[in-house]
């Protein structure tokens, strides 16, 4: 049978990830000198785990190189070399290596070979031996032919009493030398006791055998393979010794127990020949195939799935029951079938999307080894706390968050935590602490990244926004919005670019990336006492809490998240502003009123303010006020892309489809109070000139 | 065909093992360290074991030599899942009672050569 080995490959790839994982972790902790056995067993069995898996799914690249690290690993748990910080660092960029190559296989991509070598250059080093193909990569050689015996081989086989006891049946081995050529064996009862005396889990005869044919030597050694050790044996070919063949002629008697039927030989040798082949042939074939990306779900949730699935067939069939003979006076249980149905339909997607959901680990984990590594490349020291980890987030949004986040981590060590030096002449603690929080509040996951560094300067940033004329010397800014020149395209207020980041740079990036996801970012800071990069996003993007709307005859929705409050218009609290636009005053603000209709060119019911209602909305860090007709039901709302049916709307960031079936367009906040203000800015300036 | 006990820690080995088993119309029963192995060999019979060596809470070493104090595991085969082809590992687990050994890496074919050898 042909068994294709691509199909384990996924599997095998993903638990080498996770114990690279589990080796980082362990390494990171490890401290020069002293080397705790279990976690040099635990490290070690990840590593050993690595190699045996790469060498059967045929990654012979990964099997190579981690049997460097493997043996270098073994060394040290057997006490005959020390961990030394250089050993520490080389085992981590052996990590990488192996996970880069596991990622090259996953995709079929070629890897940076050069560094590969390079590490294993270092490993080799280490080991101090020069690089060898160390690896048994092909187990058989051919075997030479000058061992095989024209007329076959006489064996001379006495198991020691015990033999048994490791599970090796006599019967066993003769069969397989009968499947060789044709065997004649002779028992030797000599050492049979008396009925009495006899010990039934003892061996206690011997045999030797005739076995004639072309059989070469080494195929008889590997027979005997189990029990060497366990029994004397002697094989000698046949026709040397015709000695031998001089056995007492009790033995004769039981030559029939043994069944000696000669059974033509089996061409083994040529079987493995191609076996081989069929194993390069796979390696061959690695390069194009590439893995799809996969989930691992609890068995719980599969579990509560397939139990709801249940119970919504019961529901429907209820409801089929109820269907085929339906009269007025079934209305009530039909409406309770329906509130059923509607409560199975909810349960069922609250699961299925909780199948998408991970825990934030997954995107805080390469933090402490990222940490550790710029603490060695900058001179400070740093503590990374991490804590709720366990908080569950899309997949999809937990993909695209972990640029920004690196990112934000790095700038936290880079700039905000201040040098050993700096920090006790601050009064500080040497170490200074780098702090990753995630938990949920609402609709939301919010993760937040916090040092307890120097702080942002206030006054630098607000000299740069002026000197780039964000803002004018003569504005009074709070501190939040002076942060918030931090996220304009190429604000720096780095004096030196250090390699590892500059602050600032990038930044727009990382808002832009999170505004993408729904999400948004701010920033709080005290000088001297560092500062809080606070992202929110929403836990899924899929679905969406929605506010039905109706402008005209069109519906649409704004995300709930977005919307503070809705009010009936008062006329009076109108100001027209040079008639370029409108502002609500409403408590202590004004508000930019957005007319929907005139945005989306539609024919409102009325034009008149106070005939609509103004939907208080906040996106793109202020608020706006929406003109609309009228509010309507508020419901979850699963998103379409516009861009991938249609193509990109201002203003609109993407649509669904209504319960009778018709689309509604989703409003996209952010977009269309900038539209407003783009469109307002040109009307005042046009007024102006 | 035969009832089999495939122990191992790595969840692509013993995928590949158990699939490769079943295919062959074995029956099998996994599990994930020697520890687990010995809690279903101590309530369940098994005409074959195979296990992997090195594995967390007991490594397959100490599982050959548990599984032969029971005696319902007197004589029975057990095959360790070796990737050492140094004679080191093979001389321990045979001192504790294995009864032979599979180098790693093999493909499947070589691994119901294998069994066929021990089973028959």
């Amino acid at each position: 049978m042909s068994i294709d080995m691509e199909q384990f490959k996924a599997t095998f790839i993903e638990e080498s990830l996770e114990g690279l994982d589990i080796m980082e972790a362990v390494l990171l902790e490890m401290q020069p000198g002293l080397a705790d056995a279990e976690e040099v067993d635990n490290i070690f069995r990840a590593a050993h785990s690595i190699k045996g898996g790469s060498a059967t799914f045929g990654f012979s690249d990964i099997s190579n190189f981690t049997h460097v690290v493997e043996t270098l690993l073994d060394q040290i748990r057997a006490g005959e070399r020390e961990v030394t910080q250089e050993a520490i660092n080389l085992f981590l960029s052996s990590v990488d290596c192996i996970r880069d190559m596991l990622a090259g296989a996953q995709e079929g991509f070629e890897i940076n070979l050069e560094q590969v070598a390079e590490v294993k250059a270092g490993l080799d080093r280490m080991l101090g031996s020069t690089p060898e193909a160390a690896v048994p990569a092909e187990a058989e050689t051919e075997t030479p032919d000058s061992m095989s015996a024209a007329s076959g081989w006489k064996i001379v086989f006495k198991p020691f009493p015990d033999m048994l006891r490791s599970g090796n049946d006599v019967v066993r081995l003769f069969r397989e030398l009968a499947d060789m050529g044709e065997m004649i064996p002779k028992a030797n009862l000599e050492g049979l006791p008396a009925l009495v005396d006899m010990e039934p889990e003892e061996a206690c005869l011997s045999w030797e055998v005739s076995l004639n044919g072309s059989i070469d030597r080494e195929q008889i050694d590997e027979v005997f393979e189990w029990v060497d050790g366990d029994c004397e044996l002697s094989i000698t070919p046949l026709g040397d010794e015709k000695a031998l063949e001089d056995m007492p002629a009790e033995s004769v008697t039981t030559e029939a127990e043994i069944n000696p039927t000669p059974v033509q030989a089996a061409p083994v040798a040529q079987e493995r020949r191609s076996d081989n082949d069929r194993r390069q042939g796979d390696r061959r074939k690695k390069r194009s195939s590439s893995e799809n990306s996969s989930i691992r779900v609890g068995i719980d949730k599969v579990d509560a799935l397939i139990n709801l699935v249940g119970e919504l067939v019961i529901t429907q069939s209820m409801l089929g029951q109820l269907g085929e003979d339906f009269s007025m006076d079934k209305v009530e249980r039909l409406k309770d079938g329906l509130a059923e149905l509607e409560r199975n339909t909810r349960e069922l997607q609250e699961n299925v999307m909780s199948i998408r959901m991970m825990p934030i680990s997954f995107a805080f984990n390469r933090f402490p080894r990222m940490v550790h590594d710029l603490c060695g490349k900058l001179e400070k020291k740093i503590e990374l706390k991490m804590s709720g980890e366990q908080t569950e987030l899309d997949k999809t949004v937990m993909e695209k968050i972990g640029d920004p986040l690196v990112h934000l981590v790095r700038n936290a060590v880079d700039h905000g935590i201040e040098t050993p030096e700096k920090r006790l002449a601050a009064g500080k603690s040497e170490t200074g602490t780098v702090h990753l929080n995630a938990y949920h509040q609402g609709g939301n996951i919010l993760i937040e990244i916090s040092d307890d560094g120097a702080g942002l300067n206030r006054e630098r940033i607000l000299a740069k926004a002026i000197e780039r004329g964000l803002a004018n010397s003569d504005d009074n800014l709070s501190d939040a919005e002076i942060f918030d020149f931090l996220f304009q395209p190429g604000f720096s207020t780095a004096d030196v670019v250090s390699d590892v980041s500059g602050r600032g740079v990038g930044m727009d990036v990382v808002k832009r990336n999170i505004t993408a996801l729904g999400g948004a970012i701010d920033v709080e800071s005290r000088p001297g006492n560092g500062s809080t990069f606070t992202i929110r996003l929403p836990l899924t993007l899929a679905i969406l809490d929605g506010q039905l709307i109706r402008v005209g005859e069109q519906t649409f929705i704004i995300p709930l998240v977005s919307i503070i409050e809705s009010l009936q218009v008062e006329p009076v609290r109108v100001n027209a502003i040079a008639g370029s636009a409108e502002l609500y005053k409403l408590r202590d603000d004004y508000l930019p009123v957005i007319r929907l209709y005139e945005t989306f060119g539609l024919k409102p019911d009325s034009l008149n303010l106070e005939d609509g209602l103004l939907v208080v909305v906040e996106g793109h860090g202020q608020q706006a006020g929406l003109l609309v007709d009228d509010l309507l039901a508020q419901q979850q709302v699963v998103i379409k892309s516009l861009e991938t049916n249609f193509k990109k709307v201002g203003g609109i960031s993407g649509a669904t489809i209504l319960g009778d079936g018709t689309v509604a367009l989703i409003v996209d906040i952010d977009g269309i109070i900038q539209l407003s203000q783009n469109g307002s800015y040109k009307r005042a300036s046009n007024a102006a000139a | 065909m035969a009832n089999i006990l495939a122990v191992d820690d790595s969840a692509s080995m013993r995928q590949m093992v158990v699939f490769t088993l079943r295919g062959a119309g074995h029956q099998v029963t996994e599990a994930a360290d020697g520890q687990a192995a010995l809690d279903l060999a101590k309530r369940q019979r098994f005409d074959l074991v195979l296990s992997d060596v090195n594995m967390p809470r007991m490594d397959g070493i100490t599982l050959a030599r548990e599984l032969r104090t029971l005696p319902a595991f007197k004589f029975t085969p057990i095959l360790m899942l070796t990737t050492e082809g140094g004679m080191g590992k093979k001389q321990e687990g045979k001192a504790a009672g294995a009864t032979g050994w599979i180098v790693k890496p093999f493909n499947p074919e070589q691994l119901l050569a294998t069994i066929k050898k021990v089973m028959g």
